[in-house]
């Protein structure tokens, strides 16, 4: 694994060693992520390697069984009630399914984590959630339910409840599942347009390389339980890691397969599903 | 085998603590929950107002039974003057209480286990936790408050609307004068009766919406199922276990109080 490019002062979010298993399924095997203060990170990886569970471990969701997770310094303890409330005061969670609350409408949702986490006054709760309402263009729709919206903007709806608390880390689980390329594009650009904008510090978990790589600071690669690989998207590019290089060519080596699929050539590539 | 056994054993130890907990916690973190007043109050209502036709009705035809069955069995000794006292005292110490929770965890505990595990597993959740907010002031202490108003309104309603069915059995179709029956509900009903009633409807509320928030809230923790499946499982043995600790819990409380002047 390269290392990182920035030195351990300025780290954000540091993660070594995490270890998580299901049973005699073993997720995670150590794996390590140093994420500097501001920047966008985007972890990627097959389907089924465990990146939605590593992102839910840092979330807190998911307890792992073994490793450390420093935020801002500080050691996040599953006993130390005070170090991870003040974790989740700091951290929004964008779920891959939105996890938006269907009884609610659309500025509901967006309220709800400043009424129910802070003690600020109801007026300016609305005023907020408004604005961000309308940052994401969503304003208009304020009175409608989850479910009378389309997906894309449950996506945005998701991303303005997830940025009112005005976070410094933003945890983004596979934001652009399930959407089409364009609506992919336009998910990638909000990220980085909000994250500019608002200065967060964003970690990524997703399997669409072009735009992760356009997109995102640093890339890291989860397989086989660890981390292979972290840096930035150009050394990702140039890496001469076999797994890199196996993940960085998928693209290429489809259209190869196909071709020689067609030419009535056996080509086996199911073991990776 | 004897293993087995002792896995059930501690796993059933582990439920009890974690059921404590849980309902512990919808307590506790209940106070200085913020906009907790509008979630009771959507609570009373989604327990309340949905059930009330299914209580009247419940308690009109079990008022109505009660007369027709009692008016003939009290009228083999003459004794068709004490049906006031049967149905009143029938009605307040067991039926009422009972028939009410019974039907109230029919609708709105297996409504609530359902919802729970819905939003467990659409992460809706997870969600909360991750933002920082109280899933228990949250999602449950509303409704658990809201069981201590709905339950004694609804057994109170119950009882009523018995009395009423008991009058028409006895009085209006048979031969009954209404001032005999009315005048032995009277004197027949103490407020030790009243009392009675009422504890013992506050206590079934608390024990069936907790244990019916308690399943749907885990319903991902189940060993056997997991989705769709899950969520049907928790709520089938959400009303299956509030169904028999109303009816045990019922023997306990009268047990206890029935000796009490």
């Amino acid at each position: 694994m390269s290392a990182p490019t920035s030195p351990a002062a300025d780290l954000f979010l540091d993660v070594r060693g995490i270890h998580k298993r299901f049973g005699e399924n073993v997720v995670l095997s150590g794996v390590d992520l140093a994420v500097p203060r501001g920047s966008v990170i985007t972890v990627l990886g097959k389907s089924g390697t465990g990146k939605s569970v590593f992102l839910k471990c840092l979330a807190g969701i998911v307890r792992p069984d073994a490793g450390e997770i420093r935020f801002d310094g500080h050691l996040l303890n599953a006993h130390d009630a005070d170090a991870r409330a003040e974790f989740r005061r700091r951290c929004s969670y964008l779920f891959q399914s939105n996890a938006l609350l269907d009884s609610l409408t659309a500025l509901e949702n967006v309220a709800l984590p400043l009424e129910q986490t802070t003690q600020i006054p109801n007026k300016e709760i609305r005023k907020r959630s408004l604005e961000a309402l309308q940052q994401l263009d969503l304003e208009k729709h304020r009175g409608r339910f989850p479910s009378q919206l389309s997906g894309g903007m449950q996506k945005r709806l998701a991303l303005a409840r997830a940025i009112v608390t005005r976070p410094e880390l933003v945890l983004f689980d596979e934001p652009t599942a399930g959407l089409d390329p364009i609506r992919r594009n336009a998910v990638f650009e909000m990220i980085v347009k909000y994250q500019r904008q608002f200065g967060f510090t964003a970690v990524l978990v997703t399997h669409d390389l072009p735009e992760a790589l356009a997109a995102s600071d640093q890339v890291a690669l989860l397989d086989g339980g660890r981390m292979q690989f972290q840096g930035t998207p150009e050394a990702f590019n140039q890496s001469a890691n076999p797994m890199v290089r196996a993940f960085r060519d998928s693209a290429g080596s489809l259209r190869e397969n196909i071709a020689a699929l067609r030419r009535g050539e056996i080509v086996s590539s199911e073991e990776d599903l | 085998m004897i293993r087995a056994l002792g896995q059930q054993s501690l796993y059933l130890v582990r439920e009890f603590g974690d059921f404590a907990v849980f309902t512990t916690r919808s307590f506790t973190e209940a106070v200085g929950s913020r906009k907790l007043g509008r979630r009771v109050t959507r609570s009373v209502y989604e327990q309340g107002v949905r059930c009330l036709p299914v209580i009247v009705i419940v308690g009109l035809f079990t008022g109505l039974v009660l007369g027709l069955q009692g008016y003939y069995v009290l009228n083999r000794f003459g004794s068709e003057g004490l049906l006031g006292t049967l149905v009143s005292l029938t009605l307040v110490r067991e039926l009422a209480p009972v028939l009410a929770a019974l039907m109230l965890v029919g609708q709105a505990g297996s409504a609530l286990a359902a919802e729970l595990g819905i939003q467990r597993n659409s992460e809706q959740i997870d969600a909360l936790e991750t933002m920082g907010a109280s899933v228990y002031a949250y999602l449950i202490s509303p409704r658990m408050i809201a069981s201590l108003i709905v339950f004694p309104i609804h057994t109170a309603i119950f009882a009523l609307v018995g009395l009423f069915g008991g009058y028409l059995s006895g009085s209006v179709l048979l031969n009954l004068q209404s001032g005999v029956y009315w005048a032995a509900v009277h004197n027949a009903v103490r407020p030790q009766d009243i009392r009675e009633c009422f504890t013992k409807a506050a206590i079934f509320g608390l024990l069936t919406i907790s244990i019916c928030a308690y399943n749907g809230f885990n319903a991902h923790r189940r060993r056997t199922s997991t989705g769709a499946r899950a969520v049907s499982a928790s709520t089938t043995r959400a009303v299956v276990l509030s169904s028999i600790t109303v009816l045990a819990a019922d023997y306990i409380i009268t047990s206890l109080l029935v000796n009490t002047p």
